[in-house]
């Protein structure tokens, strides 16, 4: 079968030249076929070899935790054939005129990007080649590379990179297509674990991350803003903040209403962060009414419940006749499901430096999307986009968080108001109480089983925000999660009611939620049946498939879910006897191209609290497995993630003003909450996709079909929380 | 009012008010930014150093409190024959993820084993359970500390 995902009008363009010092310069890029034009340039990445062999790889993503600062470059680094040793790292600049699109999240950059890093690779590699062929005056047929040296076997004479490089910096490069790749027996670099590039100065204390940014001159800064999402300051005085010894201004940011942009506040600038935080502490902030103030968790609850009731706005998807279906099906069940907001609660809390000076503003981020931030600062600040300068700093944790530029726009806001270098900080309360929230959500669900158990007709109903033309970011429902197609009678609707809370996209946006639905009630309906969950899963996929159609995102391969689904059944014996009040609990699913099943045993101890005594993770992205290091660490932290998140996690929004704060409030999983995750990787025959999100989704509802399995009761409502009490 | 502390071995001054947590000094006041701030409230462990070599929560230190007491931080805790083998020993497992946390890791890790060299998995657990870790690296962690401590293989 061909790849799912395949974009043949994808190409690789590659110039090759001297580097500024000696050596060789490659840059390469990819290009789709909007781009074939040549209008808008988007670099991958610059590889530069030195004469004195080291090879400098500037990446152009930013590192976020999830290992791509190492994984790109092994790419490269396997087909031009180097020392990894010898291989240095730099952060490319934020330029979207040499780089196009710098932003991370989606999985999507080991997709992106595991054609043309190779393919840039390989032709590095031919251009050593050849230069070697020319010095040697030998034809370039029969010689080889070892890492580091060309080599003719013939005569064993070798000669270093670095010795060819300045011949090679003169060589027209060869049009990538004709230059082969190497067959992935022979890797030496792709597919062995490699720590990460950054973990001698993480381990050494370094600065490596925004918030550890220091310019000459630099101030701090925080910024209080109201509870309620973009209330402005009635009334303050300043004076007891600039009373505090170390304060050197305070002011009132008017600001704006729009909820990604800049919302009203009062800044204060310090020597040194405490300095501004005491600062901040002392004043007495006065917040205008704002008509946002009105929203609660428990009035959102109630119009949902109320909307649910009614014919739904819009169906997202109908096959068959659903109600022919149900009304003829042996069983029906029913059941509501619901999941709560969340906040992303990176470690790293919201931060970011800008030095305004003299019309221009040079900006220091940990940001997933930085070239957006460019834009948001351009429209408040009323300055050109080329009159900003953004580096990117490593993040301290994304997960969705950094892809929104709030704080950038506020750091530089203030820069520009005091004409000096600030470093704004939020606090770990700033970073709860306005964040952008994956969006809460309702479901009803009715499905019908024929005689023999078989689902024969599904009826979904979500409620979600948004209005008649567009949902609310990150609270898009989707209408061909699976047993969507799998199926002859499917109807799935939703309902949408307005929202004025910031909402996001977390970690596996959408799926993390949908997951935990599916999953939840299709384990219902083996129940009803009276089957193995995972028996009756087999039975659900059938035959394996395509669900949608060819290189679609959302088609569902139902061979490679079986493949998950069997691998960890065998891996975590299913089906094996477990003591009373331990239950075992599966769930599978297919997100951000790929494949992921879990099973999870867990027990439920004194005063129902539930304990989880170990995940089993089976993995299909395809094969190549990059980083069998990062690889396994994305898998097990987003198992994880998942767990801590399912137990206790929820945002509840009362007054207009999200309730929660701090760690006590907003819990993150411990490690002595933390099972042993046993991961396999399923190696089929695609393109190798990203790891940072799709083992999330299955995991919520395998744990709590874990603990039906162990308690007999069912958790429709997340989190979990004393539910078990 | 001027303190004079011993960090990393090195007499510092820093001129402060005496309510400022010892994690802004280190950060803002010395220039030594590998203590993190994540939540300022003795929550998540992020900020931890070693005074006398027992761990504290540098957010929610005062500066007027350390004393005498030597300050140790993740930029000077690898002079340490301890400090350098668990160093060691989050490189070869690859334990971060994000790496945000891990300084403040490394500090309870490296008390723990100054402590207690052989600790067993409840131990670990119950000296490492004030280190949040947003990314959830705990196996690698969990594993590098007994990497370091010499009880199973990298
Ligand atoms: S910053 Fe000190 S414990 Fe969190
Ligand atoms: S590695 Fe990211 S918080 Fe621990």
């Amino acid at each position: 079968m061909s790849e799912l995902l395949e974009k043949p009008s994808r190409r690789l363009f590659l110039q090759a030249g001297a580097a500024v010092g000696g050596g060789l310069l490659l840059s390469f890029e990819i290009r789709g076929a909007a781009r074939a034009a040549g209008t808008a340039p988007s670099l991958n990445a610059f590889v530069r070899i030195a004469p004195d062999g080291i090879v400098t790889i500037a990446a152009k993503r930013a590192e976020i935790g999830q290992g791509v600062r190492t994984s790109l470059p092994m790419m490269i680094a396997e087909e031009l054939d180097v020392d990894w040793a010898k291989v240095r790292i730099e952060q490319a600049p934020v330029d979207a005129k040499v780089y196009g699109d710098q932003w991370v999240g989606g999985s999507t950059t080991t997709p992106d990007e595991w054609e043309p890093s190779r393919q840039a690779g390989a032709v590095g590699r031919a251009m050593l080649i050849q230069a070697a062929a020319q010095k040697w005056n030998v034809p370039t047929e029969g010689l080889v590379t070892e890492p580091g040296f060309v080599v003719d076997p013939r005569t064993k004479r070798r000669a270093a990179y670095g010795e060819l490089v300045e011949a090679a910096a003169k060589l027209a490069p060869p049009d990538p297509k004709t230059v082969p790749l190497k067959d992935p027996k022979t890797y030496r670099i792709v597919g062995k674990f490699h720590p990460q590039s950054d973990n001698l100065a993480i381990v050494t204390g370094e600065p490596l991350f925004g918030i550890d940014t220091r310019l000459p001159g630099m101030l701090y800064a925080t910024y209080a803003k109201a509870p309620v999402f973009g209330a402005k300051v009635a009334k303050v005085d300043l004076a007891p903040a600039k009373a505090v010894k170390g304060v050197r201004a305070a002011f009132v940011v008017e600001g704006g209403t729009e909820l990604d942009g800049l919302l009203p506040g009062v800044a204060v600038v310090a020597d040194s962060w405490w300095s501004a935080r005491k600062g901040r502490d002392a004043l007495e902030i006065v917040w205008a009414d704002s008509p946002t103030a009105a929203q609660s968790s428990a009035t959102l609850a109630a119009q949902a419940k109320a909307l649910s009731a009614q014919t739904p706005h819009k169906v997202l998807r109908q096959d068959g006749d659903v109600d022919a279906a149900l009304a003829k099906a042996a069983k029906v069940v029913k059941a509501s499901y619901d999941y709560p907001f969340l906040a992303h609660a990176t470690l790293e809390p919201q931060n970011c430096t800008a030095s305004w000076k003299d019309g221009k503003v040079e900006i220091w981020a940990p940001a997933q999307d930085p070239e957006e931030g460019r834009k948001l600062v351009a429209k408040i600040l009323g300055i050109a986009p080329e009159a900003i300068t953004i580096h990117l700093t490593r993040s301290g944790g994304g997960f969705g968080r950094r892809l929104m530029n709030d704080v950038m726009v506020e750091a530089a806001w203030i820069s520009k108001a005091v004409g000096a270098p600030v470093k704004l900080v939020w606090t770990r309360e700033d970073d709860t109480r306005h964040d952008f929230y994956r969006p809460a959500g309702w479901y009803d669900l009715t499905a019908g089983l024929d005689a023999k158990g078989d689902l024969v007709a599904w009826r979904g109903h979500a409620v979600s925000f948004g209005d008649d033309k567009d949902f609310a970011r990150g609270a898009e429902i989707d209408g061909n999660q699976f047993p969507a197609r799998a199926i002859a009678n499917y109807v799935q609707a939703v309902s949408t009611m307005p929202l004025d809370l910031p909402t996001g996209w977390l970690r596996a946006p959408g799926n993390n939620a949908f997951g935990f639905v599916m999953q939840g009630f299709i384990d219902e309906l083996a129940h009803a049946a009276g089957q193995d969950p995972v028996a009756y899963r087999r039975r659900l996929l059938g035959e394996a498939r395509l669900l949608g159609e060819p290189g679609k995102e959302d088609t569902v391969d139902t061979g490679r879910l079986r493949g998950v689904l069997d691998r960890v059944a065998a891996m975590s014996g299913w089906g094996r006897a477990v003591p009373a009040g331990t239950g075992l609990g599966v769930a599978m699913h297919y997100s951000h191209q790929g494949y992921v099943a879990v099973v999870i045993e867990a027990s439920v101890g004194e005063g129902g609290k539930p304990t989880v005594h170990k995940a089993w993770v089976a993995v299909d992205v395809g094969r190549q497995i990059v980083n069998p290091s990062g690889a396994e660490q994305q898998v097990q932290g987003s198992v994880l993630d998942a767990i801590g998140s399912t137990l206790r996690q929820k945002i509840t929004f009362e007054n207009g003003a999200a309730t929660q704060a701090n760690f006590n409030t907003f819990p993150l999983l411990r490690m002595a909450e933390a099972p042993p995750v046993e991961v396999a990787f399923v190696l089929t025959d695609h393109k190798p996709t990203g790891l940072g999100e799709p083992a999330y989704p299955p995991t919520p509802p395998a744990l709590c079909n874990a603990l039906f399995a162990a308690t007999g009761k069912r958790i429709r409502s997340l989190p979990i929380a004393d539910q078990l009490a | 009012m001027a303190f004079t502390l011993t960090v990393n071995g090195q007499t510092r001054t820093a001129d402060v008010d005496g309510d400022t947590p010892l994690l802004w000094v280190l950060r803002d006041t010395l220039g030594l930014v590998g203590a993190k701030f994540g939540c300022g409230a003795a929550l998540c462990g992020a900020c931890t150093v070693h005074l006398d070599g027992a761990p504290a929560r540098a957010c929610v230190t005062p500066i007027s409190r350390v004393g005498t007491r030597a300050v140790t931080t993740i930029e000077g805790v690898g002079k340490t024959p301890v400090g350098a083998k668990v160093q060691a020993a989050w490189q070869a497992v690859d334990a971060p993820q994000c790496g945000y946390c891990q300084a403040g890791q490394i500090m309870s890790a490296t008390a723990l084993l100054t402590a207690k060299p052989k600790p067993t998995d409840a131990e670990i657990d119950a000296a490492m359970n004030g280190n949040l870790c947003r990314c959830a690296a705990y196996l690698r962690i969990k594993k590098a500390i007994k990497v370091a401590a010499g009880l199973v293989e990298a």
